[in-house]
C-alpha cells in the first residue's frame, strides 16, 4: 500500500483525474491534495496523488552531480 | 514517464565510492526504497563497497502492533464491515488474521484506496463500515481530506496512521547499533518537507539525505552520505528534489493538522513512541470507531498478545537484523505462510528479500 507509483494526468473532472500509469493501464485519481493540471506527472499513493513531480528539477539534479563529478554536460 | 536514469553518472559514483574506503552502516526507512535496493542488485554493490544498508520501521503495515489488527478483528466479529488495505489481511492479531476472519464469515473486504471504502458505505446504507486506516504521512492526508469532504452517516475510521518521525528519534535514542547515515523516505517527506531533518540533525547530528525511488536516486543518496560523513560534516540533503520541497505538500499538511491530532503509541519492536500517534481530533468524534464502538474494543488489551516463537521482526524493524539473519526466513516463514509481519507486508523487510531471492538464505 505504501509503494507510491508516477502517472501522468490524463483528464480531470473535479477532484478526480483519469491517470495513465503506463503499459495500458489508466486509473481514477483524487487529486485533492495537489494543484495538478493534465499532462502533470504526479506521485499516486492509494488513489490519492500526493505531489506533482518536477520534471525541470529531475534534469537539474543530475546536472549538479554530474558537475560534482567533472562529468561534462 | 519521464526518466531519472544516467548510466555514466551511475559508474561514476561506484568508482568514487570506491576510492573512499568506506565501512559505513547506513538506515533507509522504507520498503520502496529496500524494493529498489535489492531488485537492481544496488545492495550487493553496496556491501562490497563497504556500505550496509539495512531498513528501518519504514512499513506501516509491519510497524501496527498486534492489538491494532485485533481491534479490526473484533469491529468485523461483532457484524461491521471491516474495510481493509489487501496488505494488511494477512497480519495477526491476537490469534488470527482478517483473512482468517473473512473465511470464518465475517464482512471484510479489500480496498484499494479510502475512496473505494467510502463507497462500499455509500452502496451499504444499512451496513457500519469501518475503514482501517494504516499508513504514514503518505497516506493520512487522503483520510483527513476525505473526512473534511464529508463521508456518509455509516463510515468509520479505525485509525493506525502514525507520524513517522517520532521512531526516528525514539531508534537513534535507543543507540542499539552504530549508524553513521540516514536516507531519508522519498514520500513521507513529500508531505512533511525537511524540517522533522532538521530537528534529528540538531538533536544526533547524524547525516540525512532524502532520496527518490530509482537505482540512481539511491546512488546520489549514498555518495552524498558518504560524503558527509568522510568530511564530518552531518547535514540535512535533498536529492529528490524533483517531488520534495523544503515545506513539503502545506496543503496536505493543514488536512492532517485539521482532522488528526498527536498522541502517544506503541509501534511494534517500539517502546512507546510518543506523540507519533495519529487520532481523529474531537469534531470528528461521530466518525472515530475508537469512540463509536468503545464498548466492543473494550476487550482488547495489549497484554493479551505474544509475539510468534522465533521471528525478529521487533529487531528487523529497529534496524538490528535483516530478515536473513531470521532462521525461519524461506522455511518456516515464506510469503505463502507468513510468520510475522515482515513477511506478510509487500513493505516489510522479509517479504521484499524473499521476494528477490525466492527465499535464499544469501547475505545480501
Ligand atoms: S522471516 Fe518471518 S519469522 Fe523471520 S523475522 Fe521475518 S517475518 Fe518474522
Amino acid at each position: 500500500m505504501c509503494l507510491a507509483i508516477p502517472g501522468r494526468i490524463v483528464e480531470i473532472h473535479g477532484n478526480i483525474a483519469k491517470t495513465d500509469f503506463g503499459e495500458g493501464v489508466t486509473r481514477n485519481v483524487d487529486i485533492s491534495l495537489v494543484q495538478a493540471r493534465e499532462g502533470d506527472y504526479v506521485i499516486v499513493h492509494a488513489g490519492f496523488a500526493i505531489q506533482v513531480l518536477d520534471e525541470k528539477e529531475a534534469k537539474k539534479t543530475i546536472k549538479l552531480f554530474k558537475k560534482l563529478l567533472n562529468i561534462p554536460v | 514517464m519521464f526518466e531519472f536514469k544516467d548510466s555514466q553518472l551511475a559508474n561514476r559514483i561506484i568508482e568514487e565510492l570506491k576510492k573512499m574506503n568506506l565501512n559505513i552502516r547506513l538506515m533507509h526507512a522504507c520498503g520502496t526504497h529496500q524494493d529498489t535496493l535489492i531488485k537492481s542488485g544496488l545492495n550487493s554493490v553496496f556491501k562490497e563497497l563497504g556500505i550496509e544498508i539495512r531498513q528501518g520501521p519504514g512499513c506501516p503495515i509491519c510497524v501496527t502492533p498486534a492489538n491494532e489488527i485485533e481491534e479490526a478483528i473484533v469491529l468485523a466479529e461483532h457484524g461491521l464491515t471491516l474495510t481493509v488495505f489487501g496488505d494488511a489481511m494477512r497480519v495477526t492479531g491476537f490469534s488470527k488474521s482478517l483473512y482468517d476472519a473473512r473465511a470464518e464469515g465475517c464482512d471484510v473486504r479489500i480496498v484499494y484506496s479510502i475512496s473505494d471504502a467510502v463507497k462500499i458505505a455509500e452502496g451499504n446504507p444499512d451496513k457500519k463500515v469501518v475503514f482501517l486506516a494504516i499508513g504514514f504521512e503518505t497516506t493520512a492526508p487522503a483520510t483527513a481530506s476525505t473526512l473534511l469532504h464529508g463521508v456518509p452517516e455509516n463510515f468509520y475510521i479505525l485509525s493506525s496512521h502514525r507520524y513517522f518521525p517520532p521512531a526516528l528519534d525514539v531508534l537513534l535514542s535507543l543507540g542499539e547499533i552504530r549508524l553513521d547515515g540516514l536516507i531519508q523516505p522519498g514520500h513521507v517527506s513529500v508531505i512533511t518537507g525537511l524540517s522533522p531533518y532538521y530537528h534529528l540533525l540538531r538533536k544526533y547530528n547524524i547525516p540525512q539525505v532524502v532520496a527518490g525511488f530509482e537505482p540512481l536516486d539511491m546512488l546520489l543518496a549514498v555518495y552524498s552520505l558518504s560524503k558527509q560523513i568522510k568530511a564530518g560534516t552531518p547535514k540535512v540533503e535533498n536529492e529528490y528534489t524533483r517531488a520534495v520541497t523544503e515545506e513539503g505538500n502545506i496543503l496536505a499538511k493543514e488536512y492532517l493538522s485539521k482532522v488528526f491530532e498527536p498522541y502517544d503509541v506503541v509501534w511494534r519492536g517500539f517502546p512507546l513512541v510518543k506523540s507519533s500517534g495519529m487520532r481523529l481530533k474531537k469534531e470528528f468524534k461521530d466518525k472515530d470507531a475508537r469512540i463509536v464502538f468503545a464498548d466492543i474494543l473494550a476487550g482488547v488489551n495489549v497484554q493479551d498478545y505474544e509475539e510468534p516463537k522465533g521471528c525478529r521482526c521487533n529487531e528487523i524493524l529497529r534496524g538490528l537484523v535483516d530478515s536473513f539473519d531470521c532462521p525461519l526466513f524461506g522455511n518456516k516463514c515464506t510469503p505463502d505462510h507468513p510468520v510475522g509481519p515482515c513477511m506478510v507486508s509487500i513493505e516489510g523487510n522479509c517479504n521484499i528479500n524473499y521476494r528477490y531471492t525466492g527465499g535464499r538464505r544469501i547475505k545480501v
